[in-house]
């Protein structure tokens, strides 16, 4: 058989398989509390706030003066890609109760309830980026966490939520998302989503990290995918309004500060549409394709933090975002899926972290962080393989799985990671597989109240505007435990679509006369106050992974900053 | 080991390029890409026949020849490395309309799916979907099964689709399998799959406020005590908001 890797990484392979045997019944310490503190101070990016290329202060906009990551900073100190005066908003293209922006699982269960709540479904338009239903939603594997256990109730999830959470979460947003859980299975139930059941109708629950009950609801490991497409057949036989490849660029006001609907750029015509409407949702998700601190993701082509930019140019709060999730074990090669998730379980069933040199570095199931930050110190420090893209990386010893367990044990307990692998020739059974931490999740985002209304600093709601999903911030705190995104976007999308559909019912439409993108002017203008000189544009929808730029995803570490690291406006 | 070695082994080798041709024009892209990094590589700014990037969304199906090979491949343009003088094309959408149904006025049988898609019972069984898919499911059997009246067995081979349209774009009865199948699972997972009785009940308690007062008291206590609480329930103890109160 041939060999799996070029041979500059097998020679590190060879170094791998020579120490497995001595390996195998070495006993780890956890690290110390004190190391674990300066592993993350030193390597962890949350924990470089006062390094400019990890963090900046917000100079413009309603969060001035919060610190968010750079690539975040970045897409909020730009220029509007709209220029104004390009613009004729007296050619008004459509007039609706609704607009949703977004389809992943907030933005389609936002047009669902929208729907149940009254609002006819040719009365709600939908503006998206790629096609319906694209979204981090459908990619998401592990399952949703509801407490309807019997030996769990809404006060026990609260508690794991705050705990995953640090204590910084919005406790009654959180709570709203806990009590909400069971009613959102039983609606998917309903629906006829398949969720994996024993013989009597039980859900086979199993347990998340962090949380202290049984409490996932999955759907094989495809439990995204088939809740998704679940949610977009119920909205395509309601005959959904979709405008698909034509995401919101803008968000338009009626001049005294409400929000008055979208402009929207049709991508494939390149052409604008405005949209008109009396309450609008944003339903983007987040911001993996901004490689925030330079790294792989676990995101969709459009998870480009847009509906974050539009609502902070009308005045929207953000909060959390100085916090990122990373997953310490991304796939690092080959090239098809670096990013991609390597389940935890890889590592609860005996694989080892491994460097170059075939040394095993660190206790294999030290919190997601500290895990990360140890990877990333091996790789900083010159103990990492270099994959011909120029992709950084860590072994994952998988072949232990079986010397530990017996013959059959991985691919047994791990079948999806044994297809991943072996779909491009690595027997993940005799072979290590190369990873790297992968950013997964944005934490904070949009900050929302518990009708899900877009507000300001001063918590004062902005008239006509709601969000929910990825994109706010707040009910998950610092950080979100496995199976919460989910339900926060069937729990919150669905308020989200009940809450702007009761609003729709009694607002007015905006006159046309009054639509404006005044503020967008505005903006420019406090960015020049700041002395902000900048060519970036925002939102900008898609990376721009063209040319050389295909090459140079992604890379972390000070000695070597940022060596494949997007220009994302090049 | 010494700092001349260190760089030595950092030195990443040239990558082997390879020559590929989109829709007929040839482009010389790095040989590890993927045929969607080798589009973009070569310019090509994807808005069409891109989602995901992971394999699960179907938006990239793409079919291509090999050098000296006759055969048709159909794979996702993510998961599937260039070689050199491959001959692709994107399918950048499947025409394939999807009936509209409302589930509520539905029976889960094989007749009713047939009333809604009569060309299932076009198919000769000859595999070509199968043959197709770049999941390795077997669409031909799942067919089949519904035909036989067992949904179960459709909705189970059909569940790891990704509606990438392959096979509907193969299919010499034209069927649009996708779309057959996603009526079939959500039919069996509203009417054949037993409900949750534990999930409605914990419903019924939620709405009719047996958790009220205690989340109310909860959510106002100070964070010593919800870290307190916490390590007491996840050490498996019930919830209760008394426990451990007069020991403070």
């Amino acid at each position: 058989m041939t060999d799996p890797y070029p041979e500059h990484m097998m020679e590190s392979v060879r170094r791998v398989n020579a120490t497995r045997d001595e390996r195998k019944d070495m006993e780890f310490d956890r690290i110390p509390e004190e190391e674990s503190d300066e592993l993350l101070r030193q390597w962890h990016p949350d924990y470089r706030k006062s390094d400019a290329a990890f963090f900046r202060e917000l100079a413009v906009g309603p969060a001035k003066g919060k610190i968010v990551p750079t690539e975040v900073a970045n897409v909020l100190e730009a220029h509007p890609r709209v220029n104004p005066s390009d613009v004729d908003l007296s050619e008004v293209e459509y007039s609706t109760e609704l607009l949703v922006i977004g389809t992943g699982g907030a933005g389609l269960s936002a047009i669902l309830w929208a729907n149940n709540e009254g609002i006819a479904m040719e009365d709600i338009l939908v503006s998206t980026a790629l096609r319906l239903g694209d979204s981090n939603s459908k990619m998401s594997q592990g399952g949703i966490q509801a407490c309807d256990g019997k030996d769990d109730s809404p006060m026990i999830h609260w508690l794991d939520v705050l705990s995953g959470g640090h204590w910084t979460n919005d406790r009654p947003l959180a709570r709203d998302l806990v009590e909400k859980g069971p009613l959102a299975i039983k609606w998917l139930e309903s629906l006829g989503a398949t969720f994996d059941k024993e013989q009597d109708g039980d859900m086979q629950l199993l347990m998340a990290g962090g949380a202290s009950r049984k409490r996932i609801h999955s759907c094989k490991d495809y439990t995204g995918l088939e809740l998704t497409r679940v949610l977009m057949d119920e909205a395509l036989s309601r005959d959904v309004n979709t405008l698909e490849f034509c995401p919101t660029v803008s968000l338009l006001t009626d001049g005294s500060g409400a929000v008055a609907g979208g402009l929207l750029w049709n991508m494939e015509t390149e052409e604008y549409h405005v949209v008109r409407s009396k309450a609008t949702v944003i339903a983007t998700g987040g911001f993996g394709r901004l490689h925030v601190a330079g790294f792989p993701t676990t995101n969709h082509y459009a998870a480009t933090c847009d509906g974050l930019v539009s609502a902070y140019r009308v005045g929207a709060d953000i909060i959390h975002m100085q916090s990122t999730q990373y997953h310490p074990t991304g796939a690092a090669y080959p090239e098809q899926i670096v990013g991609l998730l390597v389940t935890e379980k890889c590592r609860s069933m005996g694989a080892q972290l491994v460097n170059d040199d075939g040394e095993a570095f660190i206790y294999p199931l030290e919190p997601r962080d500290v895990e990360s930050a140890a990877e990333l110190k091996e790789i900083g420090e010159g103990r990492g393989i270099t994959t011909p893209t120029g992709q950084d990386g860590i072994w994952l010893d998988t072949p232990m799985i079986d010397k530990k367990r017996g013959e059959g044990a991985l691919e047994d307990g791990l079948a999806a990671i044994y297809r991943l692998f072996t779909r491009f020739g690595i027997d993940p059974t005799e072979y290590p597989v190369l990873v790297h931490p992968t950013l997964h999740y944005q934490n904070g985002g949009i900050a929302i109240n518990r009708d899900t209304q877009v507000v300001k600093p001063d918590g004062s709601p902005i008239e006509n505007l709601f969000a929910s999903g990825e994109t706010t911030g707040g009910v998950h705190g610092d950080n979100r435990l496995m199976g919460n995104s989910w339900l926060e976007i069937v729990v919150f999308g669905r308020k989200s679509g009940i809450s702007a559909a009761k609003h729709a019912k009694k607002a007015k439409m905006p006159k046309k006369s009054d639509l404006s993108l005044a503020h967008l002017d505005k903006y420019s203008k406090e960015l020049e106050e700041a002395g902000i000189e900048t060519e970036r544009r925002t939102p900008i929808i898609l990376p721009n992974y063209l040319g050389e730029n295909t090459m140079k995803a992604t890379g972390y570490g000070k000695e070597k900053p940022f060596k494949r690291r997007l220009d994302l406006f090049a | 080991m010494s700092q001349n070695q260190e760089v030595e082994k950092k030195d990443q080798p040239e990558s082997e390029m390879a020559t590929i041709y989109i829709m007929g024009k040839p482009y010389e892209v790095p040989s590890e890409l993927t045929i969607m990094q080798a589009q973009e590589y070569a310019g090509y700014r994807l808005i069409r026949g891109v989602g995901c990037r992971g394999g699960y969304c179907g938006a990239c199906t793409t079919i291509y020849r090999k050098k000296d090979d006759y055969k048709l491949h159909i794979d996702l343009a993510c998961q599937t490395k260039v070689e050199d003088g491959m001959y692709l094309v994107q399918l950048p959408f499947v025409p394939a309309q999807k009936p509209k149904w409302d589930l509520e006025e539905l029976e889960a049988t094989s007749e009713e799916v047939i009333r809604i898609f009569p060309e299932i019972t076009r198919c000769v069984s000859c595999n070509t979907c199968t043959q197709a898919c770049p999941q390795n499911l077997e669409p031909m059997r799942a067919i089949q099964a519904i035909r036989r009246g067992d949904l179960e067995q459709a909705a189970d081979l059909s569940f790891d689709c990704i509606s990438c349209g392959a096979c509907s774009a193969r299919c010499p009865a034209e069927i649009t399998h996708y779309h057959v199948f996603q009526l079939v699972r959500r039919l069996y997972g509203k009417y054949i799959q037993p409900k949750a009785e534990h999930v409605a009940q914990r419903v019924g308690e939620i709405e009719e406020g047996k958790f009220d007062d205690q989340m109310d008291e909860l959510i106002e206590l100070p964070e010593d005590r919800i870290r307190e609480l916490f390590l007491d329930v996840r050490a498996g103890n019930e919830f209760s908001l008394d426990q451990n109160s007069g020991e403070e």
